[in-house]
């Protein structure tokens, strides 16, 4: 009945997991992606993996990017998609991992359900457009 | 639209059954759905108008406060103390936090989350950032439906917050039950610029940062401006608050306990003389529901507290929730909260209302030929505004017409 308008934006939630205290690459992606026209939550520094999982639930996000650059991605990100899947939000999360990670780990992680990972150097434009590209159809 | 059987309005939107599902996950108690509904609020999904009505009748069971203030005042730490404060009595919290967007891009960095660092892992402050996606007054629509969403969801206190910056915003925190503005110390031209729109819908003031420097400055230049809009209603006023103190004694820290505090003399002995019929008067004042202007009613009879906080150490924080509660009985035992929500009522279905109304316009402004060839065609003096007009609404109203004519037949 009603002709109105539907507003859809994309959401990202931009997070830093562990350790790890470097955040100038997560600031310079959430800009990236606010000038993209994305809407960005920033998860601050130092999160658990379950504060990551309650951020991501309830901001009901499209996209996951987890950046990591203290080299516990193995332990760190697993537990973030465990936590997701016990949410039921994984299949409709695009999770993307930005950090400095082994070739090795990254066959892993991508095995685990991160759907691409970004290393050092990669042109915002990359990874502007694969969100873009594979942000998840929803009803 | 053509052709759609015009519903009465006992109708509600019908759910769809994945809808319907979604719903009743939320119930009971979903955070996975309550996240997917507050969603499809924002997006305007199609169908997200049936969610909201079948929502309705579970709401009513929270006490939503609004909170507003400059930017960098300290909303959001504080919010995030409040919540930890509730919590730690027992009470489920959401929060739903609003900043604006780039008008260029509709792009946003939601920052509210970073300062949630009390509550981080508890998945009973359900915490919700939103953008001010450049809804044309949708915003408070959009911020009222979720949070319905969180009260249907069972949360004893949902927290509205929002930068206090224009008209938008001020909409947005008058759909709560209690409004906190928080002022930081310092900003006496801050609170010069309160003074217009703002200060009106203070039901309590709080001067965050209060170990700063100038903090009881801003303090007394709040309490003086409180009681100026207090004297403007003269005996009428005070007479209320006599009433409202009489009606909420026994009520541990009750708010005309606090009122009274800050009354000097003259005015109370106003009140107290005019209790009996004031008191009465308030009964039956029905009459308030009508009118728009919540300053006149809320000034009449309660005195907003002014109170600092340093939300960075908590302190402050338990008096400020004591002075919130303290509004919620005062609502309650007043009777002021049917009043309100009234208004609020009120205000829903008009905005509602009027943004259908629109959008049926506006469709058939499109199929007139775009509204440029329309001002084009009054600026060569083809036709003129008002012709324009009458030749998109007439149809429209003629249709209303025929319903109705049907209706009373059908009726007869």
């Amino acid at each position: 009945m009603s002709a109105e308008q539907q507003e859809r934006a994309v959401r990202c939630l931009v997070a830093k997991v562990g350790l790890d205290g470097h955040d100038r690459g997560a600031h310079v992606i959430a800009r990236a992606f606010r000038d993209a026209g994305f809407e960005v939550v920033y998860s601050g520094l130092h999160r658990a993996p379950e504060d990551i999982v309650q951020a991501a639930v309830q901001e009901d996000v499209d996209v996951l990017g987890i950046s990591i650059l203290s080299g516990a991605h193995n332990t760190l990100v697993p537990k973030v998609i465990e936590g997701l899947k016990e949410y039921d939000a994984f299949d409709d999360t695009l999770v993307l991992v930005g950090g400095i990670i082994p070739d090795e780990d990254e066959d892993e992680l991508k095995e685990l359900g991160v759907a691409e990972v970004f290393g050092p150097g990669t042109p915002m434009e990359e990874t502007i457009e694969f969100i873009r590209n594979n942000v998840p159809e929803r009803a | 639209m053509a052709g759609s059987d015009a519903p009465a309005f006992a109708d509600a939107p019908t759910l769809s059954d994945d809808d319907a599902a979604l719903v009743e996950d939320l119930l009971s108690g979903s955070h996975r759905a309550l996240a997917r509904v507050i969603t499809k609020i924002e997006n305007r999904t199609p169908g997200y108008r049936a969610i909201v009505s079948a929502l309705h009748e579970h709401t009513g069971g929270a006490d939503v406060i609004g909170i507003t203030g400059s930017p960098g005042a300290g909303k959001s730490t504080l919010v995030d103390k409040l919540a930890a404060a509730y919590r730690d009595r027992g009470d489920t919290v959401g929060v739903i936090a609003v900043d604006p967007s780039s008008p260029y891009t509709g792009g946003a960095v939601l920052g509210d989350r970073i300062r949630m660092g009390s509550n981080v892992g508890d998945m009973d402050v359900f915490f919700r950032s939103m953008s001010a996606r450049g809804q044309l007054g949708g915003l408070s629509t959009a911020t009222a439906d979720a949070v319905k969403a969180l009260d249907a969801f069972g949360k004893d206190v949902v927290v509205l917050e929002t930068v206090g910056a224009g008209q938008n915003e001020v909409d947005v925190v008058r759909t709560a039950d209690t409004v906190a503005v928080l002022v930081q110390p310092g900003s006496g031209d801050d609170v010069q610029t309160l003074k217009a729109g703002i200060l009106e819908i203070g039901d309590v003031f709080v001067v965050n940062k209060a170990d700063m420097d100038g903090a009881q400055r801003t303090v007394a230049e709040l309490e003086e401006m409180v009681h100026r809009r207090e004297g403007g209603t003269t005996g009428r006023g005070a007479g209320h608050h006599g009433a409202a103190s009489m009606a909420s004694t026994g009520a541990g820290g009750s708010p005309a306990g606090h009122g009274d505090g800050h009354h000097d003399g003259g005015h109370h002995d106003g009140g107290n003389h005019g209790d009996g019929h004031h008191a009465s008067d308030h009964a039956g004042g029905s009459g308030h529901g009508e009118s728009d202007a919540r300053a006149g009613d809320s000034h009449d009879s309660w005195t907003p507290d002014v109170l600092e906080t340093v939300a960075n150490s908590g302190e402050g924080v338990e008096a400020l929730i004591e002075a919130f509660d303290a509004h919620a009985a005062y609502l309650r035992e007043s009777g002021e909260i049917e009043v309100t929500e009234r208004r609020r009522y009120a205000a829903e279905i008009r905005t509602l209302v009027r943004a259908d109304v629109g959008a049926l316009a506006t469709a058939e402004i499109e199929r007139h030929g775009g509204i440029d060839r329309l001002a084009e065609r009054v600026r060569d003096r083809e036709t003129d505004p008002y012709a324009v007009a009458e030749a998109i609404v007439g149809p429209i109203a003629d249709c209303v017409d025929e319903e109705r004519a049907d209706d009373d037949e059908r009726d007869d």
